[in-house]
């Protein structure tokens, strides 16, 4: 069934578009991640524009993470304290980011820089989760269940001034380190248009160490602002948020997101970061033969005007 | 309007020998949800005030040339091992849209003075004076237009595609692609004698988004912040409502 989507100004298969919302919900239920690392690449490959991509992406993120959030809210795991001092880091880095982005722009080349972003820290996050898992695993099969016992190295993070106390991740530590990831995460959600998540649960449980459980429910919460945020001012200065499209997209993602959560609870800890890991690396290898491999067509039309 | 202008346009000029009548199957096409590209029928005859010449090679091309646009064509390097776009040329008054049929091999139908004059092909509709205006002149970069407007499906040529009876009756059928751009659409019709144009017509079409697809358009640039808030209420809605009923179905 086709349907004609009336900001981007192309006609798609509506039921393509419901089964990619649907991926990418049971990605966002399961791992934490709004999924906009792999849903804004995935609606280029389909056609439709990369300005109404990224916005209408942001849009369908606000649905599947309010969902997924919820379910977590059940469950107790949202760490409401961490994720309130996230999202003020997360809003003013993304003002910021905005300001970058169209610095950048001004300067050209602003695909370029998205595009490294996206290979540098997909590769980084990626592989250090991967191997940390495996290592984690590895050490689960030598020792058996007795070495499973959690031991929180005591450093540098912890000397901070400002303590907070977040009961429900169980740490007593300085507003500093959160307030930081979530600008830094801000700042990057602008510049590449995506949520965020996939470079906020590994910050969140490499470097303020937080346990896994709590991390997916906070940093869901923490997304559905930024998210929303993005989303209005794209609607607003761009007018690329196509209503449609993001209605197909989020009647996929809600009930994708609903699975994801379910099966994201009976999954091992470190399965799950393993799973996320390979697909983090996966999209960044495919980023990267993107910017190496000469491309068949070398020439690209865009619309007028710099940038 | 434009047709009645046309019209008169037509009747102030001499008496030829020989002259294009001719309409559309539809002089609107409207963009609803479920449009999935359309297709037109362009038909006509040549009325005649003398017999037929059989000593000239006649033949009948169609234009239809879609809303002109502004755009910039780039061109990818390598640099240090990556590729990046590294060159671009901005185009003014770029056709989003253009086909061209013909009743024969176009090198047949059409000179190519002619072709300069009257900016048929694809090429000289982009390249003469007073088709699209580049930045800087470089073959490479509209060549590259035509070429990805071509894989696209924006452009197309379509040789030996009007079917012409008789030599009196013709008609032709253009695909109009699913991606389609809102405007008014031209669809020109030449008939030439052995290459030389002896006589053209002129006529509109219009595309348009009708329904829901017309009201969220314009409300999303009349009034970007009721759009922009709505949207983010359906997605809390739908996010909300998936929620509710999962917890019910499961109990």
């Amino acid at each position: 069934m086709q349907i004609y989507l009336p900001i981007a100004e192309v006609s798609v298969n509506a039921f393509l578009i419901l089964g990619l919302g649907g991926l990418v919900g049971i990605l966002s239920g399961m791992f934490g991640v709004g999924g906009g690392f792999l849903l804004t690449p995935l609606l280029f490959m389909i056609g439709i524009p990369p300005a109404v991509a990224v916005a209408t992406g942001t849009n369908q993120i606000v649905a599947s993470s309010i969902s997924g959030v919820l379910a977590h809210f059940r469950r107790r795991t949202v760490d409401l304290r961490m994720g309130t001092v996230l999202l003020i880091g997360g809003l003013l880095g993304a003002a910021i980011g905005v300001q970058v982005f169209s610095v950048l722009r001004d300067l050209g080349q602003v695909d370029l820089l998205v595009n490294l972003c996206y290979v540098l820290f997909l590769a980084v996050i990626g592989g250090l989760m991967f191997v940390e898992s495996l290592n984690a695993i590895r050490r689960a099969r030598a020792a058996g269940p007795a070495a499973r016992t959690v031991r929180r190295q005591r450093n540098w993070i912890h000397a901070l001034p400002f303590k907070m106390k977040f009961r429900a991740s169980g740490l007593y530590i300085s507003v500093i380190p959160p307030l930081a990831v979530g600008l830094l995460v801000g700042v990057l959600a602008a510049i590449m248009g995506v949520g965020g998540g996939f470079i906020m649960v590994p910050a969140m449980i490499y470097l303020l160490g937080m346990p896994t459980k709590v991390v997916i429910g906070t940093s869901l919460f923490q997304i559905i602002f930024v998210t929303a945020f993005t989303t209005l001012l794209h609607a607003m200065t761009n007018y690329t948020v196509d209503m449609v499209l993001a209605v197909l997209l989020l009647v996929g993602g809600v009930i994708g997101a609903q699975f994801g959560t379910r099966i994201g609870t009976r999954l091992k800890a470190e399965q799950l970061r393993i799973l996320l890991a390979t697909m983090v690396l996966l999209m960044c290898g495919k980023l990267a033969l993107d910017l190496l491999l000469e491309p068949s067509e070398l020439y690209s039309i865009g619309v007028g005007g710099p940038g | 309007m434009i047709r009645a202008i046309l019209l008169l346009l037509s009747i102030a000029l001499p008496a030829r020998a020989e002259e294009i009548v001719a309409d559309l199957s539809q002089d609107r096409v409207s963009i609803s949800t479920s449009f999935d590209g359309s297709e037109i029928l362009i038909f006509g005859a040549i009325r005649r005030d003398a017999p037929r010449n059989f000593d000239t090679k006649m033949a009948i091309l169609i234009t239809v040339a879609g809303p002109r646009e502004d755009v910039a064509v780039r061109r990818k390097d390598r640099v240090m091992g990556i590729w990046v776009n590294a060159d671009s040329v901005e185009m003014e008054g770029v056709p989003s849209f253009y086909a061209v049929a013909s009743s024969r091999p176009i090198a047949e139908a059409l000179s190519p003075e002619e072709d300069l004059r009257w900016r048929i092909t694809t090429r000289r509709a982009l390249s003469a004076p007073g088709g699209a205006r580049m930045a800087r002149k470089d073959p490479d970069f509209l060549n590259a237009l035509v070429r990805v407007n071509t894989d696209a499906g924006a452009y197309t040529t379509s040789e030996d595609a009007v079917d012409l009876r008789e030599g009196t009756l013709f008609s032709t059928k253009i695909a109009l692609p699913a991606a389609l751009t809102e405007g008014n659409y031209t669809t020109r019709i030449y008939l030439t004698q052995d290459g030389r144009v002896t006589d053209s017509y002129a006529t509109a079409l219009y595309v348009q988004k009708v329904g829901l697809e017309r009201w969220l358009y314009v409300l999303a640039h009349e009034q970007p912040l009721i759009y922009g808030c709505l949207s983010l209420f359906i997605a809390v809605a739908a996010g909300w409502g998936a929620s509710a009923i999962f917890r019910y179905t499961r109990l």
